[in-house]
């Protein structure tokens, strides 16, 4: 009986440390300007993690972003870029960070999209993880159906944060056309009243001088 | 995993053994500070009838100890979901730990707000919370174990069920995305129509305007009998 505990402590303690858990996040969040945000998370040693942002929207679409590890160093820094993919083996075990700064933006404030993936995915079931036999071919051929998926799910959502950036660029050239021709008509209208009113002016006033002097 | 632990152990000990791993392996994920009246808001972009499901744990920083303490009871967060209309879908107070759910109804920008209604963090100036969030939407919102044990399918089974909940969630964003490239055709004809009718416009009140002004300084001039 104490021998089985044991046992079963010592497999409890191993599958602890090889818990190697996806945990994917996927956020979309808006960055004030002057603002830098930051988000953290637990990494274990020797795994491997990526992380894949793009901005949206917001002023040149671009942004500052940073990676430090749990020692303090940084391993990824990258100022006013629009998209970027990196991928980093964890070294060290704890708690990375990655931050994203709008602070060199005096009033555009940015929609930043994030991905941050840490290991692999996970089985659907839990103990579909550790097969003593090999794959039959029906589940070799769903394996494969899976990642296809997941390829098609990525290049998804990767054009639709494409549209949603030309989307929001051309809503903003919609509205910019309006303002700037009501904006141009009234100027229009004003230079043109002043021109006249002006000359107008400069032939009133000078009038009196002349009979001034030649008086 | 189980398998090999299942030979140490009792039957009925295995899945507690499971949820303890499960358990002990923690809801961690991602984390990020917030202040004390701060509010953070995501954006989640989803088509109709897709279902999010966010997971929420919220830690307070004890400023004597210079932690965060493991859990605190009596912290709220109030979560508030908008949908693209603006319209609130989900205003909820919720624990310092909890669990929200919706499904979207019409496609677009979904927005979901957090933040910290706690009178409690008031009294520590200065304050901050730690908030660890997952949000899973649509197939990721799939919880596998608990469909195969509800359907009692077999392992085959249940990963063709992932793959189809995977094509469906494929065809539904290939709806959205119908839906949006409409209206990003409609916002650029728009922009075409506005450039074409104000250059006419302001080209023709540009002519009206010269002649105007050519006609009231003539007859100005005939006045004073420079002309």
């Amino acid at each position: 009986m104490g021998r089985a505990a044991l046992r079963s402590a010592l497999l409890l303690l191993l599958l602890l440390l090889r818990a190697e858990r996806l945990q994917g996040s996927e956020l979309t969040f808006e960055l004030p300007d002057n603002a830098k945000q930051c988000f953290h998370e637990e990494v274990e040693q020797g795994v491997k993690f990526s992380l894949d942002y793009q901005v949206i929207t917001g002023g040149h679409y671009d942004v500052d972003c940073y990676v430090e590890d749990p020692v303090g160093n940084i391993i990824y820094k990258e100022t006013k870029k629009q998209y970027d993919s990196f991928t980093y083996q964890a070294e060290v075990k704890g708690v990375y960070q990655f931050c994203f700064s709008n602070e060199f933006s005096t009033f555009s404030h940015k929609t930043v999209y994030f991905d941050f993936q840490v290991g692999d995915e996970p089985p659907i079931l839990p103990d579909m993880g550790n097969k003593v036999t090999a794959l039959t071919q029906m589940e070799s051929a769903c394996v494969t159906i899976h990642e296809a998926l997941k390829t098609v799910i990525d290049s998804q959502t990767h054009y639709r944060l494409r549209e949603a950036q030309d989307r929001a660029r051309a809503e903003d050239l919609n509205s910019r056309v309006s303002y700037w021709s009501v904006g141009e008509t009234i100027a229009l209208f004003v230079v043109s009243f002043s021109q006249v009113l002006l000359l107008k002016s400069f032939f009133t006033e000078k009038r009196p001088v002349n009979r001034a002097i030649r008086s | 995993m189980a398998g090999v632990v299942g030979r140490g152990l009792p039957a009925m000990g295995r899945p507690a053994l499971l949820l303890l791993v499960m358990c002990a392996a923690g809801a961690q994920g991602l984390y990020f500070h917030i202040g004390e009246t701060e509010k953070r808001c995501f954006i989640e972009e989803i088509p109709d009838e897709t279902m999010v499901i966010g997971n929420y744990r919220t830690q307070m920083w004890d400023k004597q100890k210079e932690v965060f303490l493991p859990s605190t009871p009596g912290l709220g967060m109030h979560v508030e979901v908008k949908d693209p209309d603006g319209k609130v879908v989900l205003s909820r107070q919720y624990g310092s730990e909890g669990r929200f759910t919706f499904t979207s109804h019409t496609p677009g920008e979904h927005q979901i707000c957090l933040h910290s209604n706690s009178t409690r963090m008031a009294l520590f100036a200065g304050g901050k919370l730690r908030v660890h969030l997952d949000i899973q939407v649509g197939e990721h919102a799939n919880n596998y174990p608990e469909i195969a044990a509800k359907d009692k399918l077999t392992e085959l089974q249940l990963r063709a069920r992932q793959l189809l909940d995977q094509v469906e969630q494929i065809q539904k964003e290939q709806d959205y995305q119908r839906y949006r490239e409409e209206r990003f055709r409609l916002t650029s004809e728009s922009t075409n129509q506005r450039v074409l009718w104000w250059s006419i416009a302001q080209t023709v009140i540009l002519i009206l305007t010269g002649i105007w002004q050519m006609r009231h300084l003539k007859s100005f001039f005939e006045a004073k009998k420079l002309v």
